[in-house]
Parts: C-alpha cells; sequence; structure tokens
C-alpha cells in the first residue's frame, strides 16, 4: 500500500457493459445511486402505511378508500386490528431500516465520502457492492414477512418479547417475526460491511493535504455514524439471533417462567417437535427485559446514526449558501464525537416505565440531558453562521435551515422528555411519536431533501428546478407542522400510541378531530411530494446542464466532473485548506476553493 | 437573490471531463495496510457481538434461581483437550507467518496446513459433542441452561467453520504461489480473524465449561 502520502497513476480503461457498470457496479457513485433509489421507493412504501395509520385514526373502522375492496372483502372494505398492528410496525420498520438509515449513510455516504476527500473510489469496491446487494435478501425477508397469511409481525419495529417469541402471542406473528429477524439481519450485515469500508476510506485515502481538520463536516459526521454502527449494531445482532433462537428452537432466551399467554403456556404448548411428533415445550426462565437493553443498546445510538448525517450535511449546505465559513468549526466536530460518545450510555432512558432501579434511571435520565449540550452547540453554530451572512434562499438552503428549526422542536422536546417523572406520565403517548417524528422526519428527511437537491448536480450533471423546489418546500413544511405539532397535544391529554381504535375510551373521544385535521394534513404532507417525484425525475433528464461547480462551493466534490467519471478526479489533488473559506479576505473570489493556491 | 444569478453557464469545453485522465489514489493515515486496517475494525465489531452473547448470558446465569453444575452436564475433559487443538492451531498459524515473511513458501503451506487440520479436529469434536447431546435429549429448548449452551457455543463453532474455510482459501493461494515475502498480508489478515477465533474460546470455555 505504500507510505502515507504517495500517489498512484494507473490508466484504466473501462468499457463496461450495462450490467456491470449500473447494476452490479463497484462505482461508489453508482452504489450511492442504487440505495439512494431503493431508499425512495421505500420512502414511498412506508409513506403509504402512515396514510393508511392516519385514515384509521382519523375515520376508524371506515371503509378504505380505493383499495379496501381488494385487501379487507370480508370486512367490507375496513381495516383489521391485525392489520393497522402490522401497519405500524412496518412502518417503523421500514422508515428506520430501509429509508433514513440506506438514504443517509448507504446513499450520501457512498456518494460523497470519495468525492469529498479525494479519493477515486472506496477503499474496497467489491465489499461496498456486496453492502448494496444485502439489502436484496433485506428486502425478500420484510416482503416475505408483510405477505405473510395473518396479518404480518405485530410487535411493533422494537420487538419486544414475550409479544415477539411467543408464537401465541399475537395472531399472525408464526413466521412474520420469524422473516422481520432476519430482514433486521441482512440489513445489519449492510450496514457493517459499508462501515467498515467509509471508516476505511476516510482514514487511509484522503488526498494530499486533506487533513482531518479539513474534511467537511459531512464526512465527520459520517465517519462518527459508521463508527456507531461498528460499536452498536452487533450488539442488536446477537440480540436478534437470540430472539430468532427463541422462536425456531425455542429457546428461552426472552420468556419468563409461567407465562401465560392467551390462554397458553409456551413451556407446554409452543414448540411441536417434528420428530417426536408431539409438543416439546419451550424453555424458560429468560428475560424479556434483557431483549430491550440489546435492543436499545443498538437502537438508541441509531437515532445518532440517523441525525448525524443530517446534521453534517446541513452544515455543508448553509455554510455554502450563506457563503460564509461554518461557524466553529472543531467545536462542530467534537461535539458530534460528544453526542455520539454520550448516545453509547443514555439508552435506558426508552426503559424509564419498565421498573429499573431509581439510580440507574437517574444515571441515564442524567446523561441524556446531558446531550442538550453538545446539539445547542451545534445549533448555535448554525445560527452564528446564518448571523449577518448573504444567505441565497434557494431549495437546498431553505430545506437546511428547516431542518435546524425543526430539530431544534424535537431536540427541546427531548430534553424534559428525558426527565424520568415526565416520562412516566408521557410514555407510550403521542408525545413520544412527535418527538420522534420532529427529529427524524422533520429533521433528517428534511436534511436529505437538502442533500438531494444541493448534490444532484453532482450527481446527474443537471440542475433540479428551484421554482418547482420552493413549492416542493414550503408545502412540506407547513404540513409536517400540521400533522406533527399537534400529536404533542395528543400526547398531553394522554393518548396512547400503538391503538387501532383510541375511541373506544371515553376519555379519547373528544380527540378525533384533532386526529381528523392531523389526517388531512398527512394525506396533503404525502401528496405534496409528487413536486419532489416530477421535479427528481425531470431534472434527471431534462434539467439545466450544471457546470462543476454550480453553487460556487469550496469542497472537494466540486472539483471534479458533473458527473464524475470512473476515477472521480481527472486532475491530481493537493488540498490547501478548509472546506468552508467562503468570503475569504485572502482572495477576490467569493469562494477559496480547498484546491486553490493563492 | 436566486441562485441563478449565482450560477455559472455551463461550458462543455471547461467542465467536460478530460478523457483518459489517470485514476489517482493517495494514501493517507497512519501507515498501516487497508486491508489490516478494516480487519481490525471488523474484529472491533465481533468483539461487540460476543459482548452482546456473553453478557446476555451473564444477565441470564445469574437472574435464575438456580444454574446446574456445567461438569455433571457437559464432557469438560474432551473440551478442555480441544481448547488446546485450538491453542496450538493458532500457534501454527504465527509459525506459518513467519515462514512467508522469509518467502519460505514450503513452510507456509506446512504450518497453515497444520493449523487447518487442528481447526478442523476442533469442529468436528464439537460435532460429534453436539450429536451425543441431542441423542441424550439435551436440546436447546429443555432449559435455559442448554438454551445458552447452544447459543454461546454455536456461534462460535460457526466462526471457527468460517475461520477453517478462510485458512483453505489462503492455502490455495499459497499453493499457487501468490504470496512471497514481500506480499503476505492476506496471510496475516486470516491469522488475525483466526487468533480472535481463538481468544474468544478460551473466555467461552472458561465461563461456560468451568464456571
Amino acid at each position: 500500500m505504500g507510505t502515507p502520502g504517495t500517489v498512484r497513476e494507473h490508466h484504466e480503461h473501462h468499457e463496461l457493459g450495462f450490467i456491470r457498470k449500473y447494476i452490479f457496479s463497484t462505482d461508489h457513485k453508482v452504489i450511492g445511486i442504487q440505495f439512494m433509489m431503493t431508499g425512495l421507493v421505500f420512502f414511498a412504501l412506508g409513506g403509504l402505511f402512515a396514510m393508511a395509520i392516519r385514515y384509521q385514526l382519523a375515520w376508524p373502522w371506515h371503509k378504505m378508500p380505493l383499495i379496501g375492496d381488494v385487501l379487507f372483502p370480508e370486512t367490507g372494505g375496513a381495516i383489521t386490528p391485525e392489520f393497522y398492528t402490522m401497519l405500524f410496525t412496518m412502518h417503523g420498520t421500514i422508515m428506520i431500516f430501509f429509508v433514513i438509515i440506506p438514504l443517509l449513510t448507504g446513499a450520501f455516504g457512498n456518494f460523497l465520502i470519495p468525492l469529498m476527500i479525494g479519493a477515486p473510489d472506496m477503499a474496497f469496491p467489491k465489499l461496498n457492492m456486496f453492502g448494496y446487494w444485502a439489502m436484496i435478501p433485506a428486502i425478500f425477508c420484510v416482503t416475505m414477512s408483510f405477505l405473510t397469511p395473518g396479518h404480518g409481525p405485530a410487535a411493533g419495529w422494537t420487538a419486544y418479547p414475550p409479544l415477539s417469541t411467543v408464537q401465541s402471542a399475537a395472531p399472525g406473528s408464526f413466521s412474520a417475526q420469524t422473516w422481520w429477524l432476519m430482514a433486521l439481519t441482512w440489513v445489519g450485515i449492510s450496514s457493517m460491511m459499508g462501515a467498515v469500508n467509509y471508516v476505511t476510506t476516510i482514514v487511509k485515502m484522503r488526498a494530499p493535504g486533506m487533513t482531518m481538520f479539513r474534511m467537511p463536516l459531512t464526512i465527520w459526521a459520517l465517519m462518527i455514524a459508521a463508527i456507531l454502527q461498528l460499536f452498536a449494531l452487533p450488539v442488536l445482532t446477537a440480540g436478534s439471533f437470540l430472539q430468532l433462537a427463541d422462536r425456531v428452537l425455542h429457546t428461552g432466551f426472552f420468556t419468563p417462567t409461567n407465562l401465560l399467554v392467551n390462554g397458553l403456556n409456551p413451556e407446554s404448548m409452543q414448540a411441536f417437535d417434528v420428530a417426536k411428533g408431539h409438543f416439546a415445550g419451550a424453555a424458560s426462565g429468560g428475560q424479556p427485559l434483557l431483549w430491550q437493553h440489546l435492543f436499545w443498546f443498538y437502537s438508541h445510538p441509531a437515532v445518532y446514526i440517523m441525525v448525524l448525517p443530517a446534521m453534517g450535511m446541513a452544515s455543508d449546505i448553509i455554510s455554502c449558501h450563506a457563503r460564509k465559513p461554518i461557524f466553529g468549526y472543531k467545536p462542530m466536530v467534537y461535539s458530534m464525537c460528544a453526542i455520539a460518545g454520550l448516545g453509547f450510555i443514555v439508552w435506558g432512558h426508552h426503559m424509564f416505565a419498565s421498573g429499573m432501579n431509581p439510580a440507574m434511571g437517574m444515571t441515564f435520565m442524567v446523561s441524556t440531558i446531558m446531550i442538550a449540550l453538545p446539539s445547542a452547540i451545534k445549533v448555535f453554530n448554525w445560527l452564528g453562521t446564518l448571523w449577518g451572512s448573504r444567505i441565497r434562499l434557494n431549495t437546498p438552503m431553505l430545506f437546511a435551515t428547516g431542518f435546524v428549526a425543526m430539530f431544534i422542536i424535537g431536540g427541546l422536546s427531548g430534553i424534559w422528555m428525558a426527565a424520568t417523572p415526565v416520562d412516566i406520565y408521557i410514555h407510550d403517548t403521542y408525545i413520544v411519536v412527535a418527538h420522534f417524528h420532529y427529529v427524524v422526519f422533520a429533521g433528517s428527511v428534511f436534511a436529505i431533501f437538502g442533500g438531494i437537491y444541493h448534490w444532484f448536480p453532482k450527481m446527474f450533471g443537471r440542475m433540479m428546478n428551484d421554482t418547482l423546489g420552493k413549492i416542493h418546500f414550503v408545502g412540506t413544511f407547513i404540513f409536517t407542522n400540521g400533522v406533527f405539532y399537534m400529536m404533542h397535544q395528543l400526547g398531553v391529554a394522554g393518548l396512547m400510541r400503538r391503538t387501532a381504535d383510541p375511541y373506544n375510551y371515553e376519555t379519547y373521544r373528544h380527540l378525533q378531530p384533532i386526529n381528523q385535521f392531523i389526517s388531512i394534513c398527512a394525506f396533503l404532507l404525502f401528496a405534496w411530494q409528487i413536486f419532489f417525484v416530477v421535479n427528481f425525475f425531470y431534472s434527471m433528464f431534462w434539467g439545466k446542464r450544471a457546470n462543476r461547480n454550480p453553487w460556487n462551493a469550496c469542497s472537494l466534490e466540486w472539483d471534479a466532473p458533473s458527473p464524475p467519471g470512473h476515477g472521480n478526479f481527472d486532475k491530481k489533488l493537493q488540498v490547501f485548506r478548509g472546506p468552508y473559506e467562503y468570503a475569504s479576505p485572502d482572495t477576490d473570489d467569493d469562494n477559496l476553493r480547498q484546491t486553490q493556491e493563492v | 437573490m436566486s441562485s441563478s444569478t449565482h450560477s455559472i453557464a455551463y461550458d462543455p469545453a471547461v467542465d467536460a471531463p478530460k478523457p483518459h485522465h489517470p485514476v489517482y489514489d493517495y494514501d493517507s493515515g497512519p501507515p498501516v495496510d487497508r486491508g489490516k486496517f478494516a480487519i481490525w475494525l471488523f474484529l472491533a465489531t465481533e468483539v461487540m457481538f460476543f459482548t452482546g452473547l456473553i453478557g446476555s448470558y451473564v444477565v441470564i446465569r445469574t437472574g435464575a434461581p438456580t444454574w446446574p453444575d456445567p461438569s455433571s452436564r457437559l464432557a469438560v475433559d474432551l473440551t478442555a483437550f480441544n481448547t488446546f487443538v485450538l491453542i496450538v492451531s493458532s500457534y501454527f498459524v504465527v509459525r506459518s507467518l513467519q515462514a512467508i515473511q522469509k518467502g519460505n513458501r514450503g513452510a507456509l503451506l506446512k504450518w497453515l496446513g497444520l493449523a487447518i487440520l487442528f481447526g478442523s479436529f476442533f469442529v468436528g469434536v464439537q460435532v460429534y459433542e453436539y450429536i451425543h447431546l441431542v441423542h441424550e435429549g439435551s436440546t436447546p429448548n429443555v432449559d435455559l441452561f442448554w438454551s445458552t449452551f447452544y447459543a454461546m457455543t454455536g456461534f462460535h463453532g460457526m466462526h471457527v467453520i468460517v475461520g477453517v474455510i478462510w485458512l483453505i482459501c489462503v492455502w490455495i493461494a499459497a499453493a499457487r504461489g501468490k504470496y512471497s515475502a514481500e506480499n503476505h498480508v492476506r496471510v496475516e489478515l486470516a491469522g488475525l480473524y483466526w487468533h480472535f477465533v481463538d481468544l474468544v474460546w478460551v473466555l467461552l470455555f472458561t465461563i461456560v465449561y468451568l464456571f
């Protein structure tokens, strides 16, 4: 491999066929776009699930328009309670494991890392390809889980046992939950291969002069997210293997003694021993709470995997379109490290209602509230970047600033939610739903939209239409708040989540109008995305041609052609400075590129 | 201000990629091979995987009201011998790496072959033990002792099988003369994984069989 700083120039002639170039590609740009397309298709699917949830909550047991007669002939077109349970399980699963994580780390991670550090490709292009192709069995398994007779998995995206491990606990959780676990495992394998590749590429393949502290914040964020995946994900993998064993081999890791579910005792009834031809009984004595620890040990850091790259991309977009260096570059890096480090010791705040030792609850509460500190540093640095700047209010900037605004709301509710006494009251209510969606939809998805508008010219060599983009933003922003802001009200009123028909309870009947308002906003939000879809495909083929650096940005990816060819850069690179030298006093130019010698 | 006033017009002469340019590949960071860097990251994920498993084992075992004495249910002597075999195979892997560092391909094949043989022996004994236990009726669904026993040794066993296959691949490449005194990083990568699998076994043997 040679010593650091060496460069190898090799000429390659690549005349690849269609299949090698676009399907089994080892090129990081193609793989990134593959992840993006897959993620966007699943985004639409997960969105449809959300629409069905919203329809049920606004007008419970009404005939579902268009598809009701096909899906539910026996109920006259209305949804069934089991189907509702499947809907929110699959909505969460798909949005987290098939949309946000693949879009942020898979799509943007793949596309941006080599381009932003000046590398010709990832360190291990074939491993990268397998990383995408591991998503295919994952998609197969999750589809099988969805199609299983009996209405799919029913344990929520968190898969808490015994609901998830005992087959008699939920109708339809027989093989659906097993498929679901295997889907999760494949997604994990994909993420793992990606994460090893990203960290190696960032550490080992930077262009000359590109020191760690000259890297764009997007790269820092992606690297920290990859490290989180490396250390947190295997624990969930271990846990989901144990859960698989509980379901398939009838072990008893998560099954407590003397459990009675729907009148059945899993110890005597659950396992049908094919060899002996009778019910053999499952082991028991295990601990359901153990799964919650294993699950949240990954899934809380996963929240930061879902938001750190969004923060990084928002930083790059804001600095570029504010035409100002990012305010406090190093504090931004350190605060991301702090968020990631603290992120490992806060998982217990998902379990305050599980009856944990108060001393432990206190510890988790304090460490959670401490995350507000680095998060606030980031927010104030974004505001400091915007302060007194010459803002270009185009679509990427709108989405990036929208991300900051929404992240503040989601972050603030996170602080008081972390306080144990508050959490005990609001646990499993719509406040949690509101908080989470403010961070992940209004936060990460806004940053993803901003990132697509910002890097689209680099991906496809054409600009997206700015007017359509602004229309997309305005509607998305208004309806997002219409949906999720009102959920706070529902939560304070005590409305439980994961309930197919809350109006069975007298207490919640007066909340139906709010739910109807939310649902109408949600339908409009979903329909509004047509502006994005049209813009995306129209611009891909007929958009205005983009030059190498359409935004007059400073970072390295804009030195490559749009779109970059094989090997990315058609010249030798030397980096002289950081990525945010906008309005530098050293030059008359508006932007001082990283490769520009003064 | 609209973005269009900022963007520079597309000029094919300037913006089109230059044809037939070389691929520039830079090295940065610590002077470690990329593959070696990546394998350490991978081993870190493996450490976390087994941490999850061993952690679960400890939680389940300490939470259980009673726990049988492992020696009353398991063939501790046989497994102790098997542990010794696995450790010796690790030593053979070290010798094979030393051999190729000196450029001695014959010795590489010999030591690597011995490591594969000993590794396969370990797997064989494990399989024998499993068959024996299942015939006795000690399947994973009997109680938590057997649940944890099969989970812990099973996941480790799969790692050993992967390791043996990996070593066989390296052995075939070595037989074809792919490695030399200058180029042997792949031998080292397989070796690192093998040592890791050994180390995990020493821990597992201690907590599952001895205590």
